[in-house]
């Protein structure tokens, strides 16, 4: 094609005139709804332009992992030569690597991950029975986390320099460089076998029964792996939001309230407080993702049976269709939920809007 | 990316905006996390038929690893394997005191003149856990097919590699015909499965045995219930033909992180724990209510040597130190290592310097070099020796091969095993003594293990638990383990002996005489020990400990010295007696428990909530 459109090509849908200058009344909508759509449609392109990155990574990048894992299926067991070749076989270990690449781009179209070479059990099941648990932790975590986080960044703010704000802003800082497993053994050790408050792992006890009871377990269960998360987390939501807020009460706006003779808490709650919680609510959106992929640590020393233990034992042997599956689910949550942060925020913020 | 945080002006949709989309995101968020358990809830119900009855007996045993398939055609793990040893019976067993073979499902045998037929008298008086009869046939049917599909074969196929077919000519008479004569015929590890139920399975390979319970079986406990990741519950058959356990029911529950099992055992939440490091051991040692069972080892710890990497067919590959084909430097190096430093500094007592190849905990088999054979310790000894094969000092203190090579060895080593790291490093300063630099690379397992596979090694760290049968660990050593091609090595040495695989044949065909085989495996060991390519360490001792307020007594095998996981039978769970007091761990009943965990989550929750909504409520006031 040697011929260049002189105006941009109609990108819309049937219907929708090509985006240009406004011409006429009601153009300047039209106008609009183009450029929404646009915004959009970059968006969605470029998500999708990641995740097939992804994708090609996950393949590559795990099979450069040393150690064959037929063998460490295998280790310390009497097997022969011939029962090695059967398993590496069903594996599809003795195809060519590109055929083994094209096999999985083909099944990940399907939602077909491959089977699971330690567990024997096809990748999807296992991710789907993974995820309640992983979602239950995690969600719950991130919840409270931004309810503390940003009641105490927004206290912290309003009375910066006080007391309150440096002994606020040391413990947050204090636990947000703990690594979670120790803190989490920490627990165990003071809470669990200690004083006996809590159990010190799984995430319910074997053989009770009943809808109420087992809500009760698992409640139970989830005490202190969902503290060792709060504890680590929370801080940033914390630091974000005291210091987005410091941020306005610079504003002249703030002041201007003020001098209306508008109580302090008012001035709070309905001027400073929602202008600072933009960028929080993008950083909640962004960090939901990685608090996904994040829990693999807290998942372990709890056995909590979530997908972060599913990769912890996918990785020791490893199951490359386990790990090479998860690495695309938590990667793919950043981007989707990058992507959802960048659809929801022109709804928060006009001022963003396309 | 969204960064967008700076300066903004201000305008009434921005500021009310995230007001509005707050507050209905929180009660979205709120009520899926509500429904979540509630779901679970019922997954658990449905995966978990069994009712909790405070009157019985419980043994909750932490299992490190993940259960890989309940499918005994496919389970390789150890602790796959123990479950099934408690779920399934077997055609032969391992006595608990003197681990030596005593019938199970065969009451008795019988071998042909030549060896090669074996006829075996099987009980009739075993049922499985669905009230059918235990018959010849099913043991027949379990191993050919195994004998015949690829996928059956997995875990189990080695025992009937030699196999030409098993047939029940009646309901109690099992026959075998071998194609070579074979002296492992009465320690065929192999789960017996009911073929009226297997029969139907289609797909080996695809098969889990993990949809319905519980799983129909004949052994002294019972699979009733799997959560994956989580736990697996037996339990007691109240029919079993030895007799019904004394325990209602074994848990097993998944906890990976070996500190957090050890809060388990102190907590009460699990009552057996295997795999102690020395330091936890001592740690738990004189605790109220707790046992620690110190067993002798059935794992030895060693490294093996590269004597030049090559094929079945004698192709040479892989960049072994050349200096290292010559026995006198191999024995030179065993000279150098201290092994009761290692069994004092590395495993604080816990284990044995190791001479044989068979651990000492099997009498029968076990062989230390004597007289002028005897390589112990001297680094003096071991100087002179290298001195006189002309391996001369150069003057940065490392010697030089008579070939011209620097004796600067690698040396590989699995950073997941702490005392293998603290061996080596205590090895590179022996090694310094005799004039050998050590290159210590200590690496992830898959690393360690394509350096043995490529030949790309030097010294490589490696050990081996022995079976009451040694005749596995035994074969890796043989020509025919060598690879048909580069990589594809199944033992950890490039070792290959006439006198050793002779021996090996004679111990394999001599199904008759013990002692005469147990001859033959004394001087196989001595050729590894003389030959120094394969150099054990120490037989460390298996540390565990359990309840003492939940299990009053539990076997171990062998007895005395043995261990209670990961036996070669099931003994310590169906010989197993409760304590006398009842057992239940001390402190409130889970229930309470539960409901102040939920009120502590729910308050947490509740007060995050309260703060953030006060200044409203203030506001109103106003």
């Amino acid at each position: 094609m040697t011929e260049t459109p002189s105006t941009p090509p109609a990108r819309g849908p049937a219907g929708i005139p090509p985006a240009g200058p406004p011409a006429a009344p009601g153009g300047e909508r039209r106008h609009r709804a183009a450029r929404v759509l646009r915004y959009v449609a970059g968006r969605l392109l470029t998500a999708a332009v990641s995740l097939f990155a992804v994708v090609v990574t996950s393949f590559f990048l795990f099979r450069i992992l040393p150690g064959d894992p037929v063998r460490a299926l295998t280790q310390d067991r009497a097997v022969t030569v011939e029962q090695m070749e059967a398993m590496r076989r069903e594996f599809g270990l003795d195809q060519p690597l590109w055929q083994q690449f094209v096999d999985y781009c083909l099944g990940m179209l399907r939602f077909d991950f491959g089977i699971s070479y330690q567990y024997r059990a096809p990748v999807t099941e296992l991710l789907l029975d993974r995820l309640g648990p992983t979602l239950l932790l995690a969600g719950t975590g991130t919840l409270i986390a931004a309810v503390i986080g940003l009641t105490l960044g927004t206290g912290s703010a309003w009375r910066r320099g006080s007391v309150m704000d440096r002994v606020n802003t040391g413990v947050a800082l204090t636990l947000w460089s703990v690594p979670s497993f120790w803190l989490g053994l920490l627990l165990i050790v003071a809470l669990s076998s200690g004083a006996g408050l809590f159990p010190t792992s799984g995430m319910m006890s074997p053989g009770v029964t009943g809808t109420f009871n087992v809500a009760l377990d698992v409640a139970h269960h989830m005490v202190l792996p969902v503290t060792t998360m709060v504890a680590v987390i929370y801080a940033q939501y914390m630091m974000v939001m005291r210091s987005s807020l410091l941020d306005e009460m610079g504003s002249d706006y703030l002041t201007t309230a003020r001098a209306k003779g508008l109580r302090d808490a008012l001035v709070l709650r309905r001027h400073a407080v929602p202008n600072a919680l933009l960028p929080t609510v993008t950083l909640i959106f962004l960090e939901l993702g990685r608090v996904l992929s994040g829990v693999i640590l807290v998942e372990t020393v709890f056995a909590w049976p979530g997908l972060g233990s599913l990769f912890y034992s996918g990785l020791r042997v490893p199951d490359l269709p386990i790990v090479q599956a998860l690495f695309v689910v938590f990667a793919g949550s950043v981007i989707i939920m990058n992507l959802l942060a960048d659809l929801v925020y022109p709804l928060l913020d006009p001022r963003v809007r396309p | 990316m969204v960064a967008r945080q700076h300066h903004p002006r201000p305008g009434s949709r921005a500021r009310t905006a995230p007001a509005r989309w707050t507050a209905p995101l929180a009660a979205a968020g709120a009520l899926a996390i509500a429904a979540l358990p509630a779901a679970t809830a019922d997954a658990a119900a449905m995966a978990d038929g069994a009712d909790t009855d405070g009157g019985e007996n419980t043994i909750t045993v932490a299992a490190s690893q993940p259960v890989d398939s309940m499918s005994p055609f496919l389970a390789q793990r150890l602790i796959t394997t123990s479950i099934h040893r408690l779920n399934y019976d077997y055609l032969t067993n391992y006595d608990p005191q003197t681990n030596e073979t005593i019938p199970a499902l065969a009451e008795s045998w019988e071998t042909s003149e030549d060896g090669l037929t074996w006829t075996y008298q099987i009980r009739d008086d075993v049922t499985w856990s669905d009230g059918e009869p235990l018959t010849a046939e099913d043991i027949a049917w379990t191993y050919t097919t195994i004998m015949e599909d690829d996928a059956a074969g997995q875990a189990n196929g080695s025992y009937v590699a030699n196999f030409e077919s098993a047939t029940a000519p009646d309901p109690t008479t099992l026959e075998i015909e071998l194609s070579e004569r074979q002296a492992t015929m009465l320690s065929l590890q192999v789960p017996i499965v009911p073929k009226h139920i297997w029969e139907q399975v289609d797909d080996f390979a695809a098969f889990n045995n993990d949809d319905e319970f519980p799983i129909v079986s004949s052994g002294p406990f019972v699979i009733t219930g799997y959560q994956p990741n989580q736990s697996v519950t037996l339990e007691a058959n109240k029919d079993y033909w030895r007799g019904a356990p004394e325990f209602d029911r074994v848990v097993f529950r998944y906890i990976p992180e070996k500190d957090a099992e050890v809060e388990a055992l102190r907590s009460g939440e699990v009552s057996l724990i295997a795999g102690l490091t020395p330091a936890q051991a001592d740690a738990l040692e004189g605790e109220e209510h707790i046992t620690v069972n110190n067993a002798t080892g059935k794992r030895f710890q060693a490294f093996t040597i590269n004597p030049g990497a090559r094929t079945l067919d004698g192709e040479e590959f892989g960049d072994g130190h050349p200096a290292l084909q010559d026995k006198t430097l191999r024995q030179a190096i065993l000279r150098a290592i201290d092994k009761d430093e290692i069994v004092h500094k590395v495993y604080g007592g816990y284990a044995e310097p190791a001479e044989g190849y068979i651990p000492a905990r099997y009498p029968m088999y076990s062989w230390s070099p004597e007289g002028d054979a005897r390589l112990d310790f001297d680094a003096d000894a071991a100087n002179e020796m290298l001195d006189d094969a002309g391996y001369e000092m150069g003057d940065d203190g490392v010697r030089v091969s008579p070939d011209g090579d620097r004796l600067k060895l690698r040396m590989h080593v699995h950073n997941d095993r702490p005392d293998y790291v603290s061996i080596g490093r205590l090895m590179e300063e022996w090694l310094a003594d005799i004039g050998i630099e050590v290159d210590n690379r200590t690496v992830d397992p898959g690393v360690l293990s394509d350096a043995l596979h490529d030949g790309t090694y030097d010294l490589i760290f490696t050990g081996w638990s022995v079976n009451p049968d040694p005749d596995y660990v035994l074969s890796i050593h043989t020509c025919d383990a060598l690879p048909r091609e580069p990589g594809s090595m199944r033992g950890d040495a490039y070792f290959c002996n006439e006198d050793y695989d002779e021996l090996y044949a004679k111990q394999l065909a001599e199904d008759g005489d013990p002692e005469k085989r147990a001859d033959y495996i004394r001087d196989m060991q001595e050729i590894l020990y003389d030959e120094a390519v394969v150099v054990t360490l120490t037989y460390s001792n298996m540390l565990e400990a359990y309840r003492s307020d939940v299990i009053g007594t539990m076997q171990v095998q062998p007895d005395p010295g043995g261990n209670l996981y990961g036996q070669d039978g099931h003994w310590s769970f169906s010989m197993a007696t409760p304590a006398a007091a009842g057992g239940a761990a001390a402190g409130l009943s889970p229930g309470v428990i539960a409901g102040i965990g939920a009120a502590a989550v729910l308050a947490l929750a509740a007060g995050g909530f309260y703060l953030w909504r006060r200044s409203a409520t203030a506001e109103e006031r106003e």
